[in-house]
């Protein structure tokens, strides 16, 4: 392992240095190695592995407004998964999203990111999984509506919203913000859950980083320059919540402790700060102020607050920096979108376990606990108290969240 | 059938606090390690998250977090000449089950003993010449100085709040003067006391003892430990004793070990199966492992190189004497080591109530408290006295729990509208000073096989026979004076003794301090287990826990159950796999 990352630090300052390493034989360890780092940039375990079943033999449901998309097998076993590609079949696919029979493959696969990755990277990538242990699993059957479940329907969306493109440098900017920017737009595909989609699920550019919905979870705004959701993060915050999946401001839970489990933890310090650059350079868009709640609700949320919040989040909101998020200038608590906040009342969250933080701390669920109207309430007191502006919520958000959450359990979970 | 199942390293008996810390340094050296625990799997947000924690009525009085007593239980009686009879409930002390054990529900009370606890008879005779008449109390064998870093990575791990009284040898103002050296500060600082501290310390001080803050495993503000794990600050709900934490606040195996234990590819853990009996090879001197039984019935041979019993002091006791290890104790004719010396705790105290001070103990924590040493062990001249031995005198706030705690002055009638009212007038006006007694071996209390009642395997019980010993009485007359002096100088109302006094009570809740059974020694003719915990029968079994003290000091046991497992871990890891056998030759 530790071998590993020596390798993948030399490569990285190869590739910073804009070298491109000579090819050489197909299972040369350098090569491999650089396939494996490039397999973490791109967190292809945490969507190619079904919840404690084998890594990258797919089937995990990824739920989508138009439906539940399942990721494929991608070990090498010839009969369920890339064993019978080549390498020109894998380059097409992750370049352009066209599998060997020339079907296109759902954009839920982000080759509109993986497009910015050079060839070499790409063939590094397929060199890495024909090393992992064949697994044989079946793919099953999405569950898409017509015409979205007929692949040629996919055509129109490419013309549409594809432009594949290699990554750019731009000149102006320094090696590392190039970096950075190659692994935010490139392999990270950030965008995938942090920017908003349009009605066919292709991001809105105007709103890139701006924050997104997914899977009833609101992505945070990650933009980190002026009125961006990560403006009060230093660079040195940003590498901290990436490699250790605790900051001073927050911890990760949910699908971004998946990024960080599988990717970014992995990750040479200098990419993890090429992207903490990259983002701080990102300007944000002010927000209208939200108006003032009302003061009964505002009077029962904080009692609420104070007999199941305060323990842990503290009476001032100030939490316990890196044990208890602080819900005072969070950016979840803040965000225009309260989805996140209400699920993690009702839901509970628990703390990604990372190699320097291996304690999942946890907060407990309270849906079995408290009525809309008092998830509403607190959600409202936390959103709109010590200097957050994050606007009132209403039992009816409550209520549908719910719904949603009780029509999303599918065999996931 | 007994089906087999494919050999481990290492198999841990028991997955409390000892088996945890075993596992944790086992696997270090990249061996197998598997601990087989009878209850299940328990984590902080699945099983006792904040929204249930505090529920009393769930997990104290409905019993739901100790050991199954419909299962398997055992039997009491004061004395030989009377039948034992099975503890259908408990009461005087609360067996954990399930993973962290009773780690899970302990108070959090973390304490070294005193060196001249380690050499209680050498100690003791060279001062003051013969012990009394009965006493079986002996030598541990391994000495305050050998313990010494093994106390210090405990509290390491646990982030324990305190403040050093002897740092090195040299005494430090506020700190326990009475300690043995230690090499270090306590790792996180005392926690903040109530006002019922405020009056002891006052107290203490105007009669010349020396007051200061009580050892905690309650967090008194952030910690990590060195294997990275996160201890939360204690928020003083008061619920410890016999209640998981919900706070990550309260060390415990799920706070301090197990986020990094179970992601360890060479550590396996079984719930919800219980040991029959440790296997023996046809010389009867090797462990070749462990039979085990599901919950379905089913039985298992699980082989091992390695046996190490890490369940509670009565369970390993139990276990060696249905394994056929050693002899099992006689008193009548003082053979066998197998059950000698069970030895408890002797607790005595006074409630202080005050007429216009609010104590609101409902702000309270399991080790938030005041004490003073000045009565311990042999830190008092005893010469004149008719016992050895003493405890700690301390003043804990920890708890206000409404079902279990109405404190009413004496006189007031034990229930209806006078009890009512006396509850309420004195429910936040009151405080407690108790004082914490060691118990010393004797001869007459011991355990052994039930002859009579079995378990649900059709096992016998065991039977546990004790009283109070006259060295124990004339101890805690003599300490509950000492708890008067400092209770009467506390500024309140009126106080009420509560001495200790008749036979012991199985019911009433005392202190979960069962210790002896498998004791240690310095030969195989005086104890069960060497210096090292390891078997003197079975050289490839160790056995962890409470039930290796000869004695019971005046101080709470974990501290120093943790201090031995970490010390017989470095033998093993040292000593025992480089060359395996007897590592004290007889």
């Amino acid at each position: 392992m530790r071998k590993g990352l020596l390798v993948a630090t030399a490569l990285a300052t190869t590739l910073l240095a804009g070298v491109v390493p000579v090819t050489a034989q197909d299972t040369d360890y350098a090569q491999v190695e650089r396939g494996r780092y490039a397999l973490i940039t791109g967190n292809c375990q945490g969507c190619h592995t079904a919840p404690g079943e084998e890594p990258f033999a797919g089937g995990r449901g990824l739920e989508t407004p138009f439906g539940t998309i399942y990721t494929p097998n991608i070990t090498f076993d010839p009969e369920t998964g890339l064993g019978r590609w080549s390498r020109d079949d894998f380059r097409r696919a992750m370049h352009e999203g066209i599998a060997p029979d020339g079907s296109r493959l759902y954009p839920a696969f982000p080759y509109t990111h993986f497009s910015r990755m050079p060839r070499e990277e790409v063939d590094a990538l397929y060199d890495y999984l024909s090393t992992l242990p064949r697994v044989k699993k079946e793919k099953p059957e999405n569950g898409l509506p017509w015409p979205l479940s007929w692949r040629v329907s996919l055509a129109g969306w490419r013309w549409l919203f594809f432009e594949p493109e290699p990554f750019r440098p731009d000149p102006e900017k320094s090696q590392q913000w190039n970096r950075g920017a190659y692994l935010v737009e490139g392999p990270g595909h950030c965008a995938g859950c942090h920017t908003e989609k349009n009605l066919a699920g292709a991001d809105k550019k105007d709103r890139h980083l701006m924050g997104g919905q997914l899977e009833n979870w609101s992505a945070p705004d990650i933009r980190g320059g002026p009125n961006g959701g990560l403006e009060d993060w230093s660079e040195d915050d940003i590498v901290d919540f990436l490699r250790n999946g605790r900051n001073v401001h927050t911890a990760a839970f949910s699908i971004m402790s998946e990024v960080i489990e599988y990717s970014t933890q992995h990750m040479v310090e200098e990419d993890v700060r090429a992207i903490a650059v990259y983002l701080k350079d990102l300007e944000g868009e002010e927000r209208p102020s939200p108006s003032e709640p009302d003061s009964a609700t505002m009077e029962a949320g904080a009692a609420i607050y104070f007999d199941n919040c305060s323990a842990c989040h503290v009476s001032g909101g100030q939490g316990v920096p890196r044990f208890f998020a602080p819900l005072a200038g969070s950016g979840k608590v803040n965000n225009q979108d309260a989805t996140t906040v209400v699920r993690v009342i009702l839901e509970g969250a628990r703390a990604v376990p990372t190699k320097a933080h291996p304690t999942p701390l946890t907060m407990p669920a309270f849906d079995w606990k408290l009525t809309d109207e008092q998830v509403a309430a607190v959600a409202t007191y936390v959103r709109s108290s010590w200097g957050n502006r994050g606007g009132a919520v209403s039992p009816a958000d409550v209520a549908a969240l719910r719904e949603r959450l009780a029509d999303s359990m599918g065999p996931d979970r | 059938m007994v089906r087999k199942l494919p050999p481990v390293d290492v198999v841990l008996v028991g997955f409390g606090w000892t088996g945890a810390i075993l596992a944790q340094e086992l696997t270090e050296d990249g061996l197998d390690v598997l601990a087989i625990e009878r209850g299940g799997w328990r984590d902080t947000p699945s099983h006792f998250p904040t929204t249930v924690a505090q529920d009393e009525l769930r997990w104290y009085w409905r019993k739901e977090m100790f050991q199954s007593a419909a299962r398997d239980t055992l039997t009491f009686r004061n004395n030989g000449s009377q039948t034992a009879l099975p503890m259908r409930r408990w009461g005087s002390f609360l067996p954990g089950e399930g993973v962290g054990g009773g780690g899970v529900h302990w108070n959090g009370q973390t304490w070294r003993f005193l060196p001249s606890d380690f050499l209680a008879a050498s100690h003791n005779i060279g001062r003051y010449g013969p012990m009394p008449e009965g006493l079986t109390v002996q030598d541990y064998g391994v000495t305050y100085g050998e313990l010494e870093p093994h106390y210090d990575r405990f509290e390491k791990l646990c982030g324990i709040g305190g403040k050093a009284g002897n740092l090195n040898g040299e005494i430090h103002e506020g700190g326990n003067p009475f300690e043995g050296p230690r090499s270090a500060e306590y790792p996180s600082p005392p926690m903040h006391m109530t006002f019922a501290q405020h009056r002891f310390e006052a107290a203490a001080k105007e009669l010349g003892l020396k007051p200061f803050p009580g050892p905690s495993a309650n967090m008194s503000q952030p910690y990590v430990n060195p294997l990275g794990c996160q201890l939360a600050p204690c928020t003083y709900c008061g619920f410890c004793e016999k209640y998981g934490c919900g706070n990550y606040s309260k060390a415990s195996p799920q706070t301090t070990i197990l986020p990094v234990l179970m992601s360890k590819p060479n550590f396996s853990l079984k719930v919800h199966n219980e040991v029959l009996r440790i296997k023996l090879d046809s010389t009867g001197s090797r462990a070749t492992g462990v039979i085990h039984v599901d919950q379905n019935g089913e039985e298992y041979e699980q082989p091992a190189d390695l046996v190490i019993l890490c369940a509670y002091q009565l369970s390993n006791t139990r276990l060696m004497m249905l394994s056929g290890i050693g002899e099992i104790y006689n008193p009548a004719t003082g053979e066998g080591l197998v059950g000698k010396n069970y030895c408890y705790q002797v607790m005595s105290g006074a409630d202080v109530f005050f007429d216009d001070k609010y104590t609101n103990e409902f702000v309270g924590a399991g080790a938030l408290g005041m004490c003073v040493d000045d009565y311990n062990g042999d830190n008092f001249d005893h010469s004149g006295l008719d016992f050895i031995g003493g405890g700690y005198i301390s003043c804990w706030t920890t708890h206000n729990r409404p079902i279990e705690r109405q404190r009413t002055p004496e006189g007031t009638p034990t229930w209806g509208s006078a009890w009512k009212k006396a509850v309420a007038e004195n429910y936040l006006k009151s405080t407690n000073v108790g004082a914490h007694g060691a118990s010393m071996a004797h001869a007459g209390n011991h355990l052994d096989l039930d002859p009579t009642y079995t378990d649900v395997y059709g096992r016998p019980l065991m039977r546990m026979t004790f009283d109070f010993t006259p060295n124990d009485r004339a101890m805690s007359a003599f300490l509950t004076e000492r708890v008067r002096e400092i209770a009467e100088r506390m500024g309140g109302r009126e106080i009420k003794l509560s001495p200790r006094e008749g036979p012991y009570d199985s019911m009433p809740y005392q202190t979960t301090h069962n210790t002896g059974g498998t004791i240690m020694g310095t030969n195989p003719s005086n104890s069960v287990v060497n210096r090292y915990l390891q078997s003197w029968d079975v050289s490839n079994l160790f056995v962890m826990g409470a039930g290796v003290f000869p004695q019971n000091a005046g101080y709470n046991p974990t501290g120093t159950v943790a201090a031995l497992a970490y010390w017989a871990a470095d033998a093993i890891r040292a000593q025992y796999f480089k060359s395996p056998g007897a590592l004290v030759q007889a």
